[in-house]
């Protein structure tokens, strides 16, 4: 295998399949829109067919970066092109591949207007979420997460569906602007001392005390914002709740972990005394997080909204499994993640199903859907007790593992977190209710139809997911293991030897 | 007995001055009607010079007494400068032929302008520097008034007279003090004196600041940048086209060229003054431009916050910065050249239009137009993969590398605000409904111009290898000499 680049094969297919569209898709306007469908299908199937080599070629015992590819880029400045995997980052590349083909699926009827352009948009999306994930040069790194905002800032504004589909595109495109910028200074104040963005090198540099705490937070700007973690959450529900249903599959599936990935690549392990510094941070501001907007939930009467609000709670206990920097919580964090973007997508495509029939996102306009819509009753309820976290789904195995990592740490910390899972079960059970259950009186939702094939054959493999992450996660976990085992060593290590040095600065001027 | 100097350093000068007045001779024997041929042959002078310049010199060399370097980052600047001024000459063709301001005295004067521009580029004392320069602004200012018959076109033209006047005259004054404080005006000599360490007097410091100020109003720096919005948007659009590149680039270039050549040790005594004006710049570039209604004053203010960004790399005064100014002004020129063929493309019912909301839609009425000024306009935001992008990262690696660290987080955050109304345009295009479409087709000049600057800004990322090097090479020229 190893001749072959696959990580940059997966990456670009996608958006040579866009140029193939932008070039070959001709005709009348229902011409254009069948083969751009068809096109995109094709070309997201391909590459999830591409990422299934690098989840079973990927060496499950070893901890580095593997399937590495190099190229001469900017040989002069020391920047240049490499890609590769490690265990932390190869399953969200093949979260991006799956949920792309299932993105495009799902926009199958409900997008009608600018068809070509909107495939195309999300093809090169997805180029920038696999590329995002994959490189191991900063500046790589940097562009491919900065590009995404383009398309997303595009799928947003075109084809959202609310009349504040400009104002979140906005505030979409300039809050993760404003963080990343700042990002793009850390990453040229590291740049200055190592001469090099390879990340390998990064990881191996040690930076001042000083310097890493200046660092620590302009990253945290940028993922922070990302993730989002409360304060700077803000722009998330209103993106999500104008960004058509694809899109916010791909906001809530793929974007927001982007945050959690940078963290994980770069701020713990590149800066681990600042970690240690910040972590307290880190875990007020998530325990407000998991709290305030699982009660800002509850009370919401738009279910992408109230979807949008779980997410951010989610988050939260993806930043403290993160920063306890246990073995647990890692895994547990990096689980999370991932059975997010497999449930908390299809849970917005679930009210997208429902969308496409009413054009209302009102939960009190729905009501009784389970007389005539038991299919659909029953894949709502799966996601919805995945995202309550029910044991034997994916939710459980993430949340679970991060709350035994804080109580290794600090059990206020975990008491308080732990009250989010019981908000959670409130506001999904409450919005299930209010939507399935109950009786059909609503004459407008009277003629709806079941899930129709197409909605089945998107729901199917989510639905796989979240039992064989629930049910068997350890073909998930033994896959970071490795590489968690790694990070924690040299995160410890670091400390320990900034713990040693300060103690025996201590010590030169006792004496 | 004086010798001849050598003159072939200046070879591509002296062969655009004998073009220009070949060219002059033509049109007044052809008349009006020639304008075509002229402007064909002023862009095929253009080619010339930039093979002259690329092949027959040398460098680094100083002639004519010093007066005159020619060194890798002359090359450079002045390739960008003829770059500019041919594609402007391109882009007006059609619009002056349309609006009856075809004259042939228009090519000639972008021509004689671009040789100011050059023999600025190449100054190597404060006379040459002087004469570089007023050849440049004189040609520019009856350009910018070469629609006598409109008031606003003629207010235009006074305005940069009177404000371009005024400038000169504080250069000149700057550089009278210097002279009369250092007794020489030779950039080298100045070096020398000043290498040698010792007092520097107040006079002399009065002297640099004039010279800065000038040099400021050049570059339509704040707080010299008021004449910017009323001539950009006052002067025929070909021509608003023409001053928003080339004499940008060679002004930068000159100021680069001063205070780094000859006041390169007095580092310290210039630079909080360009980290001022730097910081100014980005400012007002970011937040003047949100409300504005007319494209062409919009883009003013834009190229006012680009010249804050690239005075960032002055301000570093390192060779990294210099590459970092080199690398950012090549950029500009490709986003700014395209995005003006957009705009001279802007007809309503054979009517130029100006305004930002007619722009609305424009993804539905002309979608290859829409993509190729929502890339020029992704790109001036900063947003990678594009190259806007590129160009800030270079200035920004050198303000953080000279630890001017207040002047980048200064400048990445207003690059947010900038990025507003950047994408305001995108979202006009893309997610607004149309409400006249313009005319079509734009014509083929104009449809190479737009596609060849869309690929260069789209696609730089690909192969930026050659450009920075190019960049690296002429900023060590410069910091050599």
């Amino acid at each position: 295998m190893g001749q072959w680049p696959i990580l940059s094969l997966t990456t670009f297919v996608p958006i040579v399949g866009a140029g193939f569209i932008f070039l070959l898709a001709r005709g009348t306007p229902e011409t254009v829109a069948r083969n751009a469908r068809y096109m995109a299908l094709w070309t997201s199937l391909i590459t999830f067919g591409l990422s299934l080599f690098i989840w079973f070629e990927f060496d499950r015992a070893n901890p580095g970066f593997q399937f590495t590819e190099y190229a001469e880029w900017f040989p002069a400045w020391n920047i240049n092109y490499r890609m590769g995997v490690d265990g932390i980052s190869m399953m969200f590349v093949l979260l991006c591949t799956v949920l792309t083909p299932i993105c495009v699926l799902a926009s199958w009827e409900s997008i009608r207007d600018r068809v070509k352009e909107y495939m195309i948009s999300f093809l090169i999306l997805e180029t920038m979420m696999i590329g995002m994930f994959c490189a191991l040069d900063f500046v790589v790194f940097y562009i491919f997460f900065e590009g995404v905002l383009i398309p997303m800032f595009v799928i947003i504004g075109v084809w959202g569906s609310g009349s504040r589909r400009i104002y979140a595109a906005f505030k979409f495109f300039l809050f993760t602007l404003l963080g990343s910028v700042l990002m793009l200074l850390a990453l040229i104040a590291m740049y200055l001392q190592t001469r090099d963005t390879n990340i390998a090198i990064l990881l191996a540099t040690h930076f001042d005390r000083d310097m890493q705490i200046w660092l620590w937070l302009a990253l945290f700007a940028s993922f922070a914002v990302k993730i989002p973690m409360w304060p700077v959450h803000t722009w998330l529900p209103d993106a999500h709740v104008e960004a058509p249903t694809a899109g916010s599959v791909i906001l809530a599936g793929v974007l927001l972990k982007m945050g959690g990935y940078g963290f994980l690549r770069f701020s713990i392990p590149i800066l681990p005394e600042a970690t240690a510094y910040f972590t307290p941070l880190v875990y007020t501001l998530s325990v407000v997080a998991i709290i305030y907007t699982s009660l800002v939930a509850l009370a919401q009467e738009d279910m992408k909204k109230l979807i949008a609000y779980s997410s951010i709670a989610h988050m939260g206990f993806v930043t403290i499994g993160m920063f306890t920097l246990t073995t647990q919580g890692i895994h547990g964090s990096i689980f999370q993640m991932l059975s997010h973007g497999v449930v908390s997508a299809a849970l917005f495509l679930a009210v997208g199903v429902v969308y496409d029939r009413l054009h209302s996102r009102e939960i009190a306009r729905y009501g009784g859907l389970w007389n005539n819509m038991p299919r659909y009753g029953i894949v709502f309820m799966i996601f919805m007790l995945g995202s309550v976290g029910l044991p034997g789904t994916s939710g459980f195995v993430g949340e679970f593992l991060s709350l035994v990592g804080a109580f290794q740490v600090n059990t206020w910390v975990a008491f308080l977190a732990a009250t989010g899972l019981v908000l959670g079960a409130a506001y999904m059970l409450y919005l299930y209710r209010r939507v399935i259950f109950g009786r059909l009186t609503k004459d407008d939702l009277k003629g709806f139809h079941d899930l129709s094939l197409r909605e089945m054959a998107v729901f199917a493999p989510l639905i796989a997911l979240v039992f064989w992450m629930g049910i068997y996660p350890n073909s998930f976990i033994e896959v970071m293991d490795a590489s968690v085992a790694q990070l924690i060593e040299n995160y410890e290590a670091a400390i320990q030897s900034a713990a040693d040095e300060a103690a025996g600065a201590a010590a030169v001027a006792l004496r | 007995m004086t010798q001849m100097p050598d003159i072939a350093p200046a070879l591509p000068e002296i062969f655009l001055a004998l073009a220009g007045m070949a060219l002059l001779m033509l049109g007044v024997f052809k008349g009006d009607r020639s304008t075509r041929l002229v402007a064909y042959l002023t862009v095929l002078s253009f080619v010339v010079a930039g093979f002259l310049l690329v092949s027959t010199v040398e460098t680094p060399s100083r002639t004519f007494g010093g007066m005159f370097v020619a060194d890798d980052f002359a090359v450079f600047m002045k390739i960008l400068s003829l770059l500019g001024s041919a594609l402007a000459v391109i882009m007006s063709l059609e619009f002056i032929e349309r609006e009856q301001m075809a004259r042939f005295e228009f090519p000639v004067l972008f021509l004689f302008a671009t040789l100011g521009m050059m023999l600025m580029i190449s100054a190597g004392s404060l006379l040459s520097l002087y004469l570089g320069l007023e050849l440049q602004s004189l040609s520019l200012y009856v350009v910018a008034a070469f629609r006598r018959d409109t008031v606003r076109s003629s207010e235009a033209g006074l305005k940069y007279f009177v404000l371009g006047a005024l400038s000169s005259g504080m250069l000149l004054y700057g550089a009278s003090l210097i002279y009369g404080f250092t007794g020489t005006i030779d950039f080298v000599r100045l070096a020398e004196t000043f290498a040698e360490g010792g007092q520097v007097g107040i006079g002399l410091i009065i002297g640099i600041v004039f010279i800065a100020a000038g040099l400021a109003f050049k570059v339509s720096a704040v707080p010299f940048h008021m004449w910017t919005p009323d001539v950009y948007e006052g002067a025929p659009t070909p021509v608003t086209a023409f001053f928003a590149v080339a004499p940008k680039v060679a002004a930068i270039a000159l100021f680069l060229r001063v205070m780094v050549g000859p006041f390169g040790d007095l580092v310290l005594q210039w630079q909080q003054i360009v980290v001022v004006i730097s910081i100014l710049s980005m400012l007002l570039g970011a937040y003047a431009a949100i409300n504005q209604t007319n494209i062409k004053r919009l883009m003013a203010y834009s190229s006012i916050g680009h010249m804050g960004y690239a005075l960032i790399g002055l301000a570093a005064g390192t060779e990294r910065g210099v590459s970092g100014v080199l690398i950012y002004m090549a950029i500009y020129l490709a986003m700014n050249v395209g995005t003006f063929a957009c705009i001279l493309s802007m007809r309503v019912n054979r009517r130029m239009v100006e305004g930002i909301n007619d722009l609305a839609g424009l993804s539905k009425t002309n979608p290859l137009m829409a993509l190729s000024l929502a890339v020029f306009m992704f790109s001036m935001a900063g947003i990678p993969p594009l190259a806007g992008f590129f160009g800030k990262l270079s200035v920004f690696l050198a303000a953080i590398d000279a630890q001017l660290y207040t002047l980048a987080i200064i400048g990445v955050l207003t690059s947010v605000v900038g990025a507003f109304y950047y994408i305001r345009i995108v979202k006009l295009m893309y997610f607004d409904d149309p409400v006249e479409s313009f005319d079509r087709p734009i014509g083929r000049d104009m449809t190479l111009v737009l596609t060849g600057t869309g690929l260069f800004t789209a696609f730089f990322f690909l192969f930026p290898a050659p450009i920075m090097d190019a960049a690296t090479r002429a900023a060590q020229s410069l910091l050599a000499g």
